[in-house]
């Protein structure tokens, strides 16, 4: 049942992390900003529209925008909210939900080559050499996590991690959250690593590789990227909403708190920082890296 | 007390990586005060009287020294000497870093399997403070300037006091203040030898000095 509801409420909610982020940036940039609805309104126009695919393309670029979406939707079946059981648990799960994410890289990376823009072979090969650094990232975060509770499953993860063992490994949580937010912005074209709002192909990252997506396509990705971002937020609130006991249905509704909190937090992040030089990404997410290793390393010391 | 102390802990481990991967010098210097100020407060978090007369002592001397005093010498010899700001490693960052995370597997494997007679505060202490060491060690033979291996040699002695802290658990402090003022007057006589570097070479690149042999 909350497996379900969970499963809903990332559907139905999940474009709306973009418009909490976009309203808290034009809130430091002193604007009006855009509605926090605007996704849904650009995913509804975009559905009605018919698509437009060049003639050097071929099978593999309408496949793209169609398993990242399909792959999305299974993650959240693997992934649990609110410190109740997801639909689909079994010990290891966390490492199909990583090469999932995986697979929706890989046919995006396949589908921005096929287009044969050389703007895109760029943004292409600049995306698998950064997920290079952050997959492992989130290996080594989820596998301290499964350390710390003596469990295998996120499921068992997330509701293994209660107030007590939160309050013995502040260190290790801090370090962890650290590094799982990193990759969160990073994963997520957020601005240290990728600016959202750039449109010029030389540094883009992300934006680039959908350039050529029209129509439904589009739709698609946009929706399939907001789930990411909600994949990744639940993830990071997941964590954050074990330090205090609650009841079944208010862990769900703080972990749904921690969602938007998290969204204004990128919101901040994004307004007070700029990106970084396409060099010095990598030394971030080595940084990342440390900081996870650092924590995997505190929790053997336990032993 | 332990939460705490783990904290400290683990910022003192994670600004040396800090010092592996930050290309600026001056930024450098500031870290190094910041871990000079956190390892000031470390004796209180760490023995079981808190707040003895030697540990008053200790704390005091070393957020003076460590976090203040050195600093300010350091970022006067760099304004003096005119000192270029990148810290020119022979290694690149990165991969100093991930040979910075090798040398915490192997300080880790080290200081867990270290038996100390004594009832440790934090588990973390001596893996840490090995650590330490080793970075201090690992910047003084890859970095080109004289100033970053004065900073090198100073991480190395934050290293010993924390293993130090750790270790002389029943002895007195003096041992501490001791080293304390001979890093002192150590940073003094660098600082002038490094004004006298860039003045007789216009430059504190070590490198060169090698050709002064012929």
């Amino acid at each position: 049942m909350n497996g379900i509801l969970a499963i809903l409420s990332a559907l139905i909610f999940a474009p709306l992390l973009p418009g909490v982020i976009n309203k808290t940036k034009a809130f430091f940039s002193g604007k009006k900003g855009p509605s926090i609805f605007q996704l849904y309104y650009d995913i509804l126009k975009l559905i009605r529209k018919g698509a437009v695919y060049s003639t050097t393309t071929t099978f593999l670029f309408k496949t793209g925008p169609v398993i990242s979406l399909a792959a999305m939707i299974i993650v959240l079946f693997l992934l649990p909210l609110g410190g109740q059981p997801s639909i689909l648990f079994f010990p290891g799960d966390y490492v199909v939900l990583i090469y999932f994410l995986g697979l929706v890289r890989f046919f995006m990376i396949l589908a921005a080559l096929d287009t044969g823009s050389s703007f895109e072979g760029m943004g292409a090969s600049r995306e698998a050499a950064f997920s290079t650094l952050c997959e492992p990232v989130l290996f080594v975060s989820l596998a301290a996590l499964c350390k710390m509770t003596g469990q295998t499953s996120l499921t068992g993860v997330f509701s293994g991690i209660d107030s007590w063992i939160f309050g013995n490994h502040i260190p290790v949580i801090l370090l962890i959250l650290t590094a799982i937010y990193i990759i969160y912005l990073a994963e997520n074209a957020r601005i240290p690593v990728d600016d959202p709002n750039t449109h010029l192909e030389l540094t883009m990252i992300h934006e680039v590789m959908i350039l050529d997506h029209s129509g439904p396509d589009l739709a698609f990705l946009l929706y399939s990227g907001s789930l990411k971002l909600w994949i990744f937020g639940s993830v990071l609130s997941g964590i954050l909403a074990a330090a205090i006991p609650l009841s079944p249905l208010t862990h769900f509704a703080f972990c749904i708190g921690w969602l938007i909190l998290i969204g204004v937090l990128t919101g901040i992040t994004e307004s007070v920082m700029a990106r970084l030089k396409l060099i010095h990404i990598p030394q971030l997410l080595i940084a990342a890296f440390s900081f996870s290793v650092l924590g995997i390393l505190i929790l053997l010391e336990e032993l | 007390m332990k939460t705490i102390a783990d904290i400290v802990l683990m910022f003192l481990i994670l600004s040396n990586l800090a010092f592996l991967g930050i290309s600026r010098l001056k930024t450098c210097i500031r870290i190094l005060a910041l871990q000079g100020l956190s390892l000031g407060i470390l004796p209180f978090l760490i023995h079981i009287p808190a707040f003895s007369y030697d540990s008053v002592l200790l704390a005091v001397g070393s957020i003076l020294l460590r976090g203040l005093i050195f600093p300010y010498y350091l970022e006067k010899a760099m304004r003096k000497a005119d000192v270029r700001h990148e810290v020119e490693p022979f290694i690149g960052y990165s991969f100093s870093i991930l040979f910075g995370m090798g040398l915490l597997f192997i300080s880790a494997w080290l200081g867990f399997r270290l038996q100390i007679p004594y009832l440790l505060t934090s588990r973390l202490l001596v893996p840490s403070s090995l650590f330490t060491i080793m970075t201090g060690l690992f910047i003084l033979i890859s970095r080109r300037k004289a100033l970053s291996q004065v900073i090198g040699y100073l991480v190395m002695e934050n290293g010993i006091y924390t293993l130090g802290i750790t270790l002389v658990h029943e002895q007195p402090f003096i041992i501490e203040l001791g080293i304390l003022l001979d890093i002192f007057a150590g940073v003094f006589i660098m600082g002038i030898m490094i004004f006298h570097i860039s003045r007789a070479f216009d430059h504190i690149d070590i490198d060169k000095l090698s050709s002064l042999k012929e």
